[in-house]
């Protein structure tokens, strides 16, 4: 699944989306970003509820698919302005992390 | 060994916002070079990591990498305390950095870890009260 065809799903909302054709290829769920970037494996979308601008820099330089922002999480305008600067796609949810992980094990 | 390129960065260890800029430019010249996707990524995280290390315990640094024929070398030098004890730095989960530090999503106590995890070659030289030079690298195959 595309990380474009998510965020078009009812149940998501875009926040940025500058490279929409990337393809989902696993979950990873975690909020320690160290860890993250420990176990998150290549293409993976991103499930987490941080939301300030260094999830930026773990997403890219982890080389996740989408970052996903549970529980009616927001980011700031700056956050915005910087991922789509760093191609980065961040999509967000209201419902909670279980239950977007359940979700996208029925959809990817 | 002929030395082909080498990056110099200047770590800024004030500014939590731009922690992350020498890596993210090095994947950049790293994916201009044309070398693989997951070379590139144990690169940029392993260097990260370092770079986000010298933020949090150091008020910053500086970083080289040199790429060779057959590896990377990411070298990161700081100026900061020094670690007392590298042993249990090394420890998933030992961290020392502080609560604001910890709500920034930081101080997992996974960063030397990582770094040791996505490279295959790490040293830590470090003195205390003097700083700490980690070089790490990376073979191609």
């Amino acid at each position: 699944m595309r990380v474009k065809d998510l965020a078009t799903c009812e149940l998501f909302n875009i926040v940025t989306l500058p490279d929409g054709e990337r393809e989902i290829d696993g979950v990873y769920i975690g909020d320690l970003l160290s860890w993250v970037m420990g176990r998150a494996q290549s293409g993976n979308a991103w499930i987490t509820i941080m939301s300030n601008i260094n999830i930026l820099a773990v997403a890219s330089l982890s080389d996740t698919s989408c970052i996903i922002l549970a529980e009616g999480v927001t980011v700031d305008e700056e956050v915005k302005k910087t991922a789509i600067e760093k191609e980065i796609n961040i999509i967000s949810t209201n419902m909670d992390i279980f239950s977007t992980a359940v979700y996208l094990n029925e959809v990817i | 060994m002929a030395e082909v390129l080498n990056f110099h960065f200047d770590v800024d260890g004030d500014d939590f916002k731009s922690a992350g800029h020498a890596s993210f430019m090095m994947k950049k010249n790293l994916r201009q070079l044309g070398l693989p996707p997951e070379l590139i990524r144990r690169v940029s995280i392993a260097m990260y990591e370092g770079e986000i290390n010298m933020v949090i315990h150091a008020r910053g640094g500086t970083a080289d990498v040199n790429v060779y024929e057959d590896c990377i070398e990411i070298i990161l030098s700081d100026k900061g305390p020094g670690i007392k004890n590298i042993e249990q730095a090394m420890q998933e989960g030992y961290s020392t950095a502080t609560d604001n530090i910890r709500s920034l999503g930081f101080g997992a106590g996974m960063g030397l870890p990582n770094m040791k995890r996505y490279t295959d070659y790490m040293e830590i030289k470090s003195t205390v009260g003097v700083g700490t030079t980690i070089t790490m690298k990376v073979n191609f195959n």
